[in-house]
C-alpha cells in the first residue's frame, strides 16, 4: 500500500509541476524564449494574491478575479515594452534579460514584503482528505491542484488548436517571417502569448500561496522541476508537459519510498534518461 | 632560479615609497587628531536568511548612537566607525565582503552573525588575514567543526558565543519528558549543513536520544525545498511516532505539516529547529501554528540586562517593536550582545593599535550581556563560549501567537512563562 500511495501522491505532485511548467512551455513554444524569471513571477503572483486577500478579505481561491487580469496586463506590457526588444537570432539576450528580471523581482519583493514567510489561509480545505482505502488518503488540496492543472492545459490546448488566436500563435511559432507576410503583428502576438503565460503563472502562484509558505527568494527553487517537466514532455507540447510533470513526480516519490535522500535524485535521473534516449523529449512538437 | 638584480625599476619603486612615506604616515591612526576604530559587520540582510538580519538596521542605529560619544581606551577617546555589509545569504559573498572589510576598509575588529553560511566564511577570512573576529548566532559545532577546527589546537583569531547541539538536545528532551508522549520520535533532517549535523550518528541527535530511551525514526536526508513528504509520513505513521523533530526551513515545514494532516498523521508534540523561530512563520500557519514547539535562545523574559544601556531584555524587545511595528525575534538579543562584547573589548584592550592586545582582551572577556554571560575562559572548546538555551511553545493568546517558555531544566535561571500543551 505504501508503494501505491507513493505513486498516487506522485501523480498529484506531477499536476503541481505541470501547473508550474505550463507557462514556460507555452512561451517557449511560441517564441523560443526561456524565461528564467518564471519562478519569480509565480512568487510575485502569490504575493499579489496575498495582498488581495488581506485587503479585501476574499478567500484565496477568489483572488484570481484580481490577480489574473493584473498578471496578464503585466505580461503584455513586459513583452511589448522590454522582451520584444531582446528577441532576435541570438538566444542569449532574452535569457540574460529574464535573469536580470529575476534578480529585480526577488529584491523588489524583499524590499516591499521583507523576508517574512507568508502563507494564505485557505481554511479547513488545506488539511481535508478523501480516504480511498486503508492507508491511501488523497488530500483535497493536491487533488484540486491536479484538476486545475488538467483544466489549464485543456483550455490552453483548445485555445491553440481551436481559435484564431491559437492559429496566430502556431503560425508565428512555425515561421515568423511568413506569419508577418500574412498580416500578423508578431509583437502583438508575442505580447498576447506572454499575457496568457502569466495568466497560468497567476493560477500557479495562487495555489503555491495556499499550499505552502513562500518568501521572495523561493522562486528559482520552483523553476528547475518546471524546466525538467517541459523537457521530458517534449518542447512545445502542453500535454507532454503534464505527462513530464507526472513522470517526474512519480519517480521522485518512488525514490523517496526507497530513501528520502533519493527523492530529487530519482527525478533528475529520470530526466537524464529521457534526455539520453530521446533528446527532444517524449512528445516534441517544435524544434528547439 | 631567480637572481636578485638591482634594476632601475626597483630603484624607482623604492624611491617612490620613501617619498610617499610621510604623506602616508599622516593618515595612519597614531598620527591622526581623532583616532578612529573601525568595526566591520557582516550579516545576511537579503536572500533566504534575511529574517536573521531583520533587526540589523535597528540594532546598528541604536549602537551607533551609543558609540557616538566615542569609546575610551587608556584615557584616549576613539571615534567608532561601523561598516556593515550584506552577504545576500551567500557564503561565497560573505567571504568576499569579509575580505573587502579586512583588506580595503582595514577594519580593526570584524564581527558577524547568523548561521554557518555567515559566521564560517567570515571567521575563515579573519583567521587567514589575522584580524580579531567575534561571531554569534550559529550553533558551535557547525561553526567549529564546520571550519575543520581541532579541539586540541583551536583558532588564534576567531571567537564565537552561542549554544550547541548538546544544549538543544537537552532542551528538547526536557520538553518531551514533560509531555508524556510515547517515546517514539520522527526525525526530519534536510541534506544541508544543519540537517547533517543534527542527524549525525555520532555528534547529532541519534545517540543522546537513544540514551534517554527514545526511539528515533530517521528515514534519511531529504533535499531542501521538497514538495512532497508522503514517504516520510507513511514511515512515521507505521512506527507510531508521537513526537516530530528536525531542523527545517519554513516552506518545507509548511508542506510537511499540511500533508501530515491530509495523510492522517497527528503527532502530540512537534519540536522543530530553525523553521519555528520567527513569529511571521507561525502566523502564516494559521490555526495549525498553535502549539508547535521550538528552542528559545533569547526572549523578552530572559532575566538579563545590556551592559551598554542597562536595559532589560524586555526593554530591548519593546524598543524594537515600538520603532519598527514588528514583533520581537530571537536574533535581536544576539545582535545587541555582539556589540556589547566589542565595546567591552575596546575598553579593556591594553593597546588598540596592537592586534595581539585586542586578542588578549577578547580571550579575557567576562561580560554579563543581554543574552547571558560571555566568558571564553570556560567553553566546550577553545574559541567557544555558550549562552543558555531553553525550550518553549507557541501559544495563542487572544489573537496573537506568543512564544512561552515551558521548560527550563537546561537553564533554571530563566523563568518558565507557560505550560506545555499537547497537539493531539
Amino acid at each position: 500500500m505504501d508503494w501505491l500511495n507513493a505513486i498516487v501522491q506522485g501523480i498529484l505532485l506531477g499536476g503541481l509541476y505541470a501547473l508550474f511548467a505550463a507557462g514556460l512551455s507555452l512561451i517557449f513554444g511560441v517564441m523560443r524564449l526561456v524565461n528564467v524569471a518564471h519562478g519569480d513571477f509565480i512568487v510575485l503572483a502569490a504575493f499579489l494574491a496575498l495582498v488581495v486577500t488581506q485587503s479585501t478579505g476574499l478567500h484565496p481561491f477568489m483572488t484570481f478575479i484580481f490577480v489574473i487580469p493584473l498578471m496578464a496586463g503585466l505580461g503584455y506590457a513586459l513583452q511589448r515594452g522590454l522582451l520584444n526588444q531582446t528577441l532576435g537570432h541570438a538566444i542569449l539576450p532574452p535569457l540574460l534579460v529574464t535573469f536580470g528580471l529575476s534578480v529585480i523581482l526577488q529584491n523588489g519583493l524583499l524590499e516591499i514584503f521583507s523576508a517574512d514567510n507568508q502563507k494564505m489561509d485557505a481554511g479547513p480545505i488545506e488539511t481535508m482528505s478523501l480516504t480511498v482505502a486503508e492507508g491511501l488518503n488523497i488530500g483535497v488540496m493536491p487533488l484540486a491542484v491536479f484538476v486545475i492543472a488538467i483544466g489549464v492545459i485543456t483550455s490552453l490546448q483548445w485555445m491553440f488548436y481551436g481559435t484564431a488566436l491559437g492559429r496566430a500563435f502556431r503560425a508565428t511559432s512555425d515561421n515568423q517571417q511568413i506569419a508577418q507576410l500574412m498580416g500578423l503583428n508578431n509583437r502583438h502576438i508575442f505580447g498576447l502569448a506572454m499575457a496568457l503565460a502569466l495568466v497560468v503563472v497567476a493560477i500557479a502562484g495562487i495555489f503555491l500561496g495556499m499550499r505552502t509558505s513562500f518568501d521572495p527568494s523561493v522562486g528559482p527553487g520552483r523553476l528547475i522541476f518546471g524546466f525538467e517537466a517541459v523537457i521530458i514532455g517534449g518542447l512545445g507540447n502542453l500535454w507532454g508537459t503534464l505527462i513530464g510533470g507526472i513522470l517526474l513526480g512519480v519517480s521522485q516519490n518512488i525514490g523517496a519510498q526507497i530513501n528520502p535522500g533519493w527523492q530529487l535524485l530519482a527525478g533528475h535521473l529520470t530526466f537524464l534518461v529521457v534526455l539520453a534516449v530521446r533528446p527532444r523529449g517524449l512528445f516534441p512538437k517544435v524544434d528547439g | 632560479m631567480s637572481k636578485k638584480v638591482f634594476s632601475r625599476r626597483r630603484l624607482l619603486t623604492g624611491t617612490a615609497a620613501l617619498l610617499a612615506a610621510p604623506a602616508l604616515l599622516k593618515y595612519t591612526r597614531a598620527y591622526a587628531a581623532n583616532p578612529v576604530l573601525k568595526i566591520g559587520h557582516v550579516s545576511p540582510r537579503s536572500g533566504p536568511l534575511a529574517g536573521f538580519g531583520e533587526a540589523d538596521p535597528y540594532t546598528l542605529d541604536a549602537i551607533q548612537k551609543i558609540f557616538s560619544g566615542g569609546l575610551a581606551n587608556n584615557g584616549k577617546s576613539y571615534e567608532v566607525q561601523i561598516i556593515s555589509k550584506d552577504t545576500q545569504s551567500n557564503p561565497n559573498r560573505a567571504a568576499d565582503v569579509a575580505a573587502e572589510l579586512i583588506l580595503d576598509d582595514e577594519v580593526d575588529i570584524i564581527v558577524a552573525a547568523s548561521t554557518p553560511d555567515t559566521t564560517n566564511p567570515v571567521a575563515d577570512q579573519a583567521e587567514v588575514n589575522e584580524i580579531p573576529c567575534i561571531t554569534t548566532d550559529c550553533p558551535w559545532q557547525p561553526y567549529f567543526f564546520g571550519r575543520n577546527g581541532n579541539p586540541a589546537q583551536g583558532f588564534d583569531w576567531t571567537y564565537h558565543f552561542f549554544w550547541g547541539l548538546e544544549d538543544v538536545i537537552g532542551a528538547f528532551l526536557s520538553l518531551w519528558d514533560s509531555s508524556g508522549a510515547a517515546k517514539s520520535v520522527a526525525g526530519l533532517f534536510p541534506n544541508d549543513a544543519d540537517g547533517n549535523a543534527w542527524g549525525d550518528k555520532n555528534l547529532g541527535l541519534p545517540k543522546p536520544l537513544a540514551a534517554a530511551g527514545y526511539k528515533l525514526v530517521d528515514p534519511g536526508r531529504y533535499q531542501p525545498l521538497s514538495e512532497d513528504f508522503s514517504a516520510q509520513i507513511s514511515a512515521f505513521k507505521e512506527a507510531g511516532c508521537e513526537i516530530v523533530t528536525g531542523n527545517m526551513i519554513p516552506p518545507d515545514f509548511a508542506n510537511f505539516w499540511a500533508q501530515a494532516a491530509q495523510q492522517g498523521f497527528n503527532p502530540k508534540v512537534v519540536t522543530i529547529g530553525k523553521a519555528l523561530l520567527f513569529p511571521a512563520v507561525i502566523e502564516s500557519l494559521g490555526a495549525r501554528g498553535d502549539g508547535l514547539t521550538s528552542e528559545i535562545w533569547w526572549s523578552p523574559d530572559h532575566p538579563f540586562t545590556s551592559s551598554l544601556t542597562g536595559d532589560s531584555a524586555k526593554a530591548l524587545a519593546s524598543g524594537y517593536t515600538a520603532a519598527t511595528k514588528r514583533p520581537w525575534t530571537q536574533p535581536i538579543g544576539f545582535k545587541h550582545a555582539l556589540f556589547e562584547v566589542v565595546a567591552d573589548v575596546v575598553k579593556r584592550s591594553a593597546d588598540l593599535d596592537d592586534k595581539m592586545a585586542i586578542m588578549e582582551a577578547i580571550k579575557s572577556t567576562k561580560l554579563a550581556t543581554i543574552v547571558g554571560p560571555v566568558d571564553w575562559s570556560k567553553g566546550p572548546v577553545k574559541n567557544v563560549t555558550k549562552t543558555p538555551l531553553v525550550a518553549g511553545q507557541w501559544q495563542r493568546t487572544g489573537n496573537k501567537m506568543e512564544l512561552k517558555i515551558t521548560n527550563n531544566q537546561t537553564a533554571p535561571e530563566i523563568p518558565v512563562t507557560g505550560k506545555l500543551k499537547l497537539l493531539a
